[in-house]
């Protein structure tokens, strides 16, 4: 019986017979029609999905008719953590002009936007330098990141630490504090970026802590639209649901604690995204053929009811990849393929 | 940038397009058939042409700024550090 390489969700190697492999897919579906209250994958979008598993090629690739707008997670910090020393501005140009990107994202080191409030002055000169040198279009990028904002790195005090002393309203409030200082902080640094000539502004990893986070981003994304009506913004989720840090928190009526990415999808066009970048988490003990059915159901709840591009996040840990720093090619290249195949997407 | 990626990604981020009404756009304005569009061979004749920018820009061809106020000019969108640049220049 022919065996099927693939791997588990930590990237450790397994071999499934065709049946385990069809148990997998039909296992990690249901699972997110469950969670997500979502259509689970269709039989015919399993045998789909199960040919890419069967497929003995060591790297497979999209149909043709179905190549989508490719980005890259902050560019060239991902140059400075990899010990290649290069400035930003060169960083942007091997991506374009070495590796023909699609479009280039500009980041700060420390990725969040508090920090980079004070370095502004620094910022807008080297993103004025960067557009005359480069084509593609360039997202500036970084995260609402509210941790930034609790004590013994911010004015407010600990949500974390006032939660176990039963400090449950204290907490509510030193959250909701925060994001109206985020909210300040992520305007104030997307409009210089706006005003210095960039393509769009990406907030990223929105909701990495809770809801209160991701109510800044939404409440950013709101406010930037009025006030730059042809602004681009993308918007990144940190995860496939949004935790209920706080547990109260509202956008337009919605309460934002445990959504998932296609009920923050529809918040998010509401406050003026115009591409939503979804995150589906992957699992280290279960196959990639359960994470990669899982994580298509997700995305295509998101792609079959958008009104903007969808750009799946595909890599070390989220999209149905493996968490490892080193994905290998057998298992993105497989996710990428399924993802935009069987959802229709726009990006990556 | 191999091919038209760029040019599809700004119907994206500027328009809020999805991939199949962006793609269809940006074939109609190069004046290519939509499958073109990821064709290397093809995309460095249309964009040399047109002077949209390539890969590997050679002397005298547009590139950079230079090639994003011609892109702007034929996908018929405002790209903001053109409109930039044009201001500074007084263009």
């Amino acid at each position: 019986m022919t065996k099927i390489l693939t791997r588990y969700g930590d990237g450790s190697a397994v071999e499934l017979t065709e049946s385990e492999l069809m148990e997998d897919l039909i296992a990690g579906t249901e699972d997110a029609a469950e969670r997500g209250n979502i259509p689970a994958m269709t039989q015919d979008e399993m045998d789909h999905l199960a040919d890419i598993f069967k497929c003995t090629h060591r790297v497979v690739g999209v149909d043709p008719g179905y190549e989508c707008v490719l980005s890259y997670d902050g560019a060239p910090i991902k140059m400075l953590r990899t010990n290649v020393t290069s400035d930003r501005i060169t960083a942007l140009q091997i991506y374009e002009k070495l590796m023909g990107a699609d479009t280039l994202e500009m980041g700060f080191v420390d990725y969040s936007y508090k920090p980079i409030k004070p370095i502004l002055t620094f910022e807008e000169p080297l993103m004025e330098q960067a557009l005359l040198t480069t084509t593609a279009p360039i997202m500036y990028g970084a995260q609402p990141n509210l941790g930034r904002y609790s004590q013994p790195d911010g004015p407010f005090p600990n949500p974390a630490e006032l939660m176990p002393m039963g400090k449950i309203k204290e907490a509510q409030e030193s959250y909701e504090l925060a994001v109206d200082e985020a909210v300040k902080d992520m305007v104030d640094v997307a409009s210089s970026m706006y005003e210095s000539g960039v393509d769009c502004i990406l907030l990223d990893t929105v909701g990495a802590a809770g809801d209160a986070d991701a109510l800044a981003g939404l409440r950013t994304a709101e406010i930037l639209r009025e006030k730059y009506p042809d602004i681009g913004i993308e918007m990144g989720m940190a995860g496939e649901f949004v935790l209920g840090m706080h547990g109260a928190l509202e956008y337009e009526g919605v309460r934002l604690a445990g959504l998932y990415n296609h009920q923050m999808l529809e918040l998010a066009q509401k406050a003026g995204v115009n591409i939503f970048g979804t995150v589906m988490n992957t699992s280290t003990t279960e196959s990639t053929p359960w994470n990669l059915a899982r994580a298509v159901t997700f995305t295509k709840a998101c792609s079959d009811i958008a009104d903007i591009p969808i750009h799946a996040n595909i890599g070390m840990g989220v999209g149905g990849v493996t968490v490892h720093d080193h994905t290998p090619i057998d298992v993105t290249s497989r996710a990428s393929k399924a993802l935009v195949e069987l959802c229709n997407l726009d990006g990556l | 940038m191999r091919a038209a990626g760029d040019l599809v990604a700004r119907m994206q981020i500027s328009q809020g397009m999805r991939l199949v009404e962006a793609k269809a756009y940006v074939a109609k304005k190069l004046g290519v058939a939509v499958k073109d569009l990821t064709d290397p061979i093809i995309m460095t004749e249309v964009r040399t042409d047109l002077r949209l920018g390539t890969l590997h820009a050679g002397a005298r061809s547009a590139k950079g700024i230079e090639a994003k106020h011609n892109i702007a000019d034929l996908l018929d969108i405002d790209i903001n550090c053109v409109r930039n640049f044009r201001k500074n220049t007084g263009k």
